[in-house]
């Protein structure tokens, strides 16, 4: 079919010269293009693609990406290409042109892992399940990163952003679950329980130290796993005899395997074995064990010790706190001896504590529970300095803590992302997110106490009462429904008539009760206010008009609802504005948020949308709507958040809500709004008000429409 | 055992339900019963409550009528509501009453999820009182001196708009229900479903990872009566990951991701 047929040299020229801009850049396009004509349609079009959509982001990228492809990986997996094309877009978003060049350079790694046909397992893919997987193991709560390696370093557990070493994408998968479970068996088996330094300090060639150690500790680890979940275990044999790697294991390596099997067998058994093992020949080396980074594991631990060692103490010290207070007697002179009591049900299991006050057991609270066995996990023990409770001038968790910073400061001295919340954004050149590309932060709005509320009511006040009759006829009443066939009590009248029937020889009615019917309106409405800076002037009054009649309305109606306001200055300054939050009452603090509503900077959509999506979603509503009151369409300054990108990325953010239950709709005053907001929110998902001046007249009665 | 037809408040239990005690639960109950106290139970789905009632109705020699409330269980559920028969109306007794009447054992299962105005008649039957109001009637009958009222409810996972009023929950003696300590958790399993010992532990240890994951995902982690379930199809030939799967794993959850990784964990176990 002539549809499949390739594309010829020029067909393939002229595109290319346009995405990569030659004219400029004097880019040479011919041999790629050159390579790419030898290739099926298919595969042409492949690549076509990804060249275009990282052309979007980056053209040196994009013309790196299409040299290389066509060098080397035309019959790679396409899959691990795209996952190795996206890992350098998303490079190039978190840290610049360079390091996302070395992971487009780096495709030489990629292909010497792969087999000529293999299917990789992608990070994208594994790790959301492989997280909930350790999860479910015992111990401290890990987290799972992107790293270029595998190895851990006692709180996240990295992996590579493709893992193609087996040939099967099952394989591969199997291998990613087996890494995570090795690394979760450091962290849960005391592979770290030692100290570095000192352990290798002595030897002259300490990588070769490190690297035996590392084959002892991976020894220890299998048999470790080899009781702890023995299908997995099975499934790593498996994996090592694909690979060949239980061949010609030297006897001296046998043997430690068989001692440090010992179900007793600890960190310093492999310690011990070291002086040995640093004379053999080099330790076997398995698919999943990583590698072992001391550095990593120091500098993460003795941050984690310190936190946690002060967390502990202070917890301790509100535990008796409280305690005291609940006591009646007089005050006791010495404060009570604290220490902790392990039981451990089975001899495998990470034992659990209770609190021992003057060998009193009290349950420790759940916070603390979680301390403790993270404290377990690193000494084996709970060390007796930990069990102090803090004095009071200790109290400063401060320095441990990042959250709580003044989201004013960000622009104020030395810039910082600390205590923001990120969130993705769609690039639909590149047909992907940009991973943590929003910086979000939630603000109050300054209340302004005038008498901005009283007026408005005074102004629209035959128009309220007119809201409160409509809505008071919307709230949920307990209808009698009669003539049923089940209910709670019989309706006499029914029962009268259908007597009469049967006396008359007709058929007797069986629709004899009555039931009281309780229609629960279960609503819950978050209004998402545009206070971008062209809402100035009488926008933004209408604006706050309309807020505060659909306060006055929604207080009749019952309905729980919430008020957020938005707004954007580039990527990195992404506001939201809480005027009133689901739990909060409609009174004079929230009127005179509404009151304070000022335009902002810019309109920035996307953000906004997910992050009050998040917040609507985290309210139990049977149904829940977002709706949106805005001037216009979305456009932020500098970054290209505008026309197609900024309606693209609205419209994917609202994809996101309605998959998760939320119903979207949209009020604006944009007059041009027929030409995207069928394209952002769906054909009957908006209303467009022509007069600025009715918009609060409208607000409610849109309102009670939606709902009905 | 052949189906029979029985009236409700002569269901007796006759053969000692299986019931491993986690505390002192059978003594707080008996003392509470002879004190004519109304009993509340507090506890994660699954954990052995209405086992535990089944057990107690036993040993005190009590029938037991269980009502599992929903959220259109309304007052003329539990107290009766008039019928119409040949022309006239009767009254039927519902439950509650056939309780009170008969001096049975009333466990309302979930009590949390029945309608409010179902509190209406607790309460007056759940304090020093002990009477049931009937208001179509316009009676009240005073409970027989062997009743007891007893209530389950779960505190892990009702909304805050379905919790239980401070006037209800203090009429109660609570007794706090959780999953038992491993050791007994195994031999219950072990008991109750016919396997062997060290595949009941390996049981109850998926079920430890799936209760991990509370809250990253999962609302509840796998309860004893799943590891029941799973083992009586491992007892029948079924191979255990393919058990845990059907028993537990599709039980707790729909999550398709959730669903690959409770999966992983059983593979890796079993």
């Amino acid at each position: 079919m002539a549809d499949n047929a390739p594309l010829t040299l020029e067909q393939i020229l002229k595109p290319l010269e346009t995405w990569l801009e030659v004219e400029f850049t004097f880019i040479h396009v011919t041999e790629i293009a050159e390579s790419l004509a030898r290739l099926t349609r298919e595969e042409q079009d492949f690549f076509l693609t990804w060249t275009r959509r990282i052309s979007t982001t980056n053209i040196q990228i994009a013309y790196q990406f299409a040299v290389r492809a066509t060098a080397g990986l035309m019959h790679m997996d396409q899959r691990v290409i795209e996952a190795w094309a996206l890992h350098a877009m998303d490079t190039y978003d978190r840290a610049g042109l360079r390091p996302a060049m070395q992971v487009i350079e780096d495709v030489e790694n990629f292909v010497h892992l792969s087999h000529a046909h293999a299917e990789g397992a992608v990070f994208e893919d594994f790790s959301g399940i492989l997280l909930t997987f350790v999860h479910g193991l015992s111990g401290r709560q890990l987290k799972i990163a992107q790293g270029d390696a595998p190895y851990t370093d006692s709180e996240t557990l990295f992996l590579p952003a493709v893992v193609a070493t087996m040939e099967k994408a099952k394989d591969n998968f199997t291998l990613c679950k087996a890494m995570v479970a090795f690394q979760w068996a450091q962290t849960r088996f005391g592979s770290f329980r030692i100290n570095f330094n000192d352990a290798f300090g002595a030897y002259e060639d300490q990588e070769l130290a490190l690297k035996q150690f590392h084959g002892l500790e991976t020894l220890r680890l299998e048999a470790c796993l080899q009781r702890e979940l023995p299908g997995l275990a099975r499934e790593m044999q498996r994996l090592k005899q694909t690979l060949a790697e239980n061949e010609a294991i030297p006897n001296i390596w046998q043997r430690f395997a068989e001692l440090l099997a010992a179900p007793g067998a600890t960190v310093n058994d492999s310690l011990r074995m070291l002086t040995d093992a640093y004379q053999a020949p080099l330790a076997p080396t398995t698919c999943y064990q990583g590698e072992l980074r001391p550095d990593a594991v120091t500098a993460c631990m003795t941050k984690r010790t310190e936190h946690e060692k002060m967390h502990l103490r202070i917890k301790l010290a509100q535990m008796l706190e409280e305690m005291q207070k609940q006591q009646t007697e007089a005050p006791r002179e010495a404060p009570p001896k604290i220490d902790v009591k392990e039981h451990q049900d089975s001899p495998n299991e990470i034992p659990s504590f209770d609190i021992m006050l003057d060998d009193m057991p009290v349950a420790p609270p759940e916070g603390v529970k979680q301390l403790l066995t993270s404290v377990y996990l690193d000494f084996g023990e709970i060390p007796p300095e930990y069990l102090v409770a803090a004095g009071d001038g200790d109290y400063d968790l401060t320095q441990f803590e990042d959250q709580g910073k003044n989201p004013d400061d960000v622009w104020q001295g030395t810039y910082h992302e600390e205590g923001a919340t990120f969130y993705p954004e769609w690039d639909h050149g590149r047909q992907h997110y940009r991973k943590n590309w929003c910086v979000m932060r939630e603000k109050d709005v300054t209340p302004v106490h005038d008498d901005f509320v009283p007026q408005t009511l005074q102004k629209y006040s035959g128009l309220i009462k007119h809201l409160h009759r409509t809505f008071e006829a919307m709230r949920d009443e307990d209808k009698l429904f009669k003539r049923q066939a089940a209910g709670d009590e019989v309706d006499i009248d029914a029962l009268v008539e259908a007597l009469a029937d049967a006396r008359d020889g007709r058929e007797m009615s069986d629709r004899l009760f009555m039931h009281m019917h309780r229609a629960e309106r279960n609503v819950a409405v978050m209004f998402m206010v545009d206070m971008s800076g062209s809402t100035k002037g009488w926008i933004n009054d209408a604006e706050r008009e309309s807020l505060v009649l659909l306060c006055e309305t929604l207080e009749r109606l019952g309905d729980r609802y919430a008020i957020y306001g938005f707004s954007g200055n580039t990527r990195k300054r992404c506001e939201i504005y809480r005027i009133k939050h689901f739990d909060e009452r409609y009174d004079d603090m929230v009127r005179a948020r509404i009151s304070g509503i000022r335009p902002q900077d810019y309109t920035r959509m996307g953000f906004a949308i997910r992050h009050l999506t998040k917040v609507l979603n985290a309210i139990e509503a049977k149904t829940r709507l977002l709706i949106t009151l805005s001037d216009g369409k979305p456009d932020d300054y500098f970054d290209g958040y505008r026309s197609a990108y900024g309606i693209e990325d609205t419209r994917q953010a609202l994809i996101e809500a309605k998959r998760t239950g939320v119903h979207p709709f949209c009020i604006t005053i944009d007059k041009e709004g027929q030409k995207y907001l069928p394209h952002m929110y769906g054909a009957a998902q908006y209303v467009i008000i022509d007069e600025v001046r009715k918009l609060p007249l409208k607000v409610a009665d849109i309102y009670r429409r939606l709902t009905t | 055992m052949q189906a029979r037809a029985l009236e409700s408040e002569a269901y007796f239990i006759e053969a000692e339900p299986y019931y491993e005690a986690t505390g002192d639960e059978i003594k707080i109950f008996e003392a509470a019963y002879r004190n004519k106290l109304p009993i509340l139970l507090k506890g994660p789905t699954g954990c052995g409550k209405t086992r535990f009632m089944e057990y107690m109705a036993w040993r005190l020699q009590r029938p037991l009528i269980t009502v599992s409330c929903h959220d259109d269980l309304t007052a003329s559920d539990l107290v009766g509501r008039y019928l119409v028969k040949g022309g006239e109306t009767t009254w039927v007794d519902g439950p509650l009453t056939r309780a009170v009447r008969a001096g049975a054992i009333c466990y309302l299962d979930e009590i949390v999820e029945a309608r409010k105005d179902t509190m209406v008649v607790i309460h007056p039957l759940a304090d020093d009182r002990r009477v049931l109001p009937m208001e179509k009637l316009g009676t009240l009958v005073s409970a027989d001196e062997n009743f007891c009222l007893a209530v389950s409810y779960n505190p892990g996972y009702q909304s805050v708009l379905k919790d239980l009023k401070q006037s209800t929950r203090q009429r109660f003696v609570a007794l706090e229900f959780d999953y038992p300590t491993t050791e007994l958790e195994a031999k219950i399993v072990a008991n109750e479903s016919k396997i062997d010992r060290p595949l009941a532990d390996k049981l109850v240890k998926f079920a430890h990872m799936t209760r991990n994951l509370k809250g990253s995902g999962l609302d509840e982690g796998a309860s004893t009566r799943l590891l029941v379930h799973a083992g009586k199809l491992i007892s029948s030939g079924i191979e255990p990951v393919s058990a845990c799967r059907s028993a537990i794993a599709q039980a707790i959850t729909d999550d398709v991701e959730m669903l690959a990784a409770i999966q992983e964990l059983s593979s890796s176990l079993f």
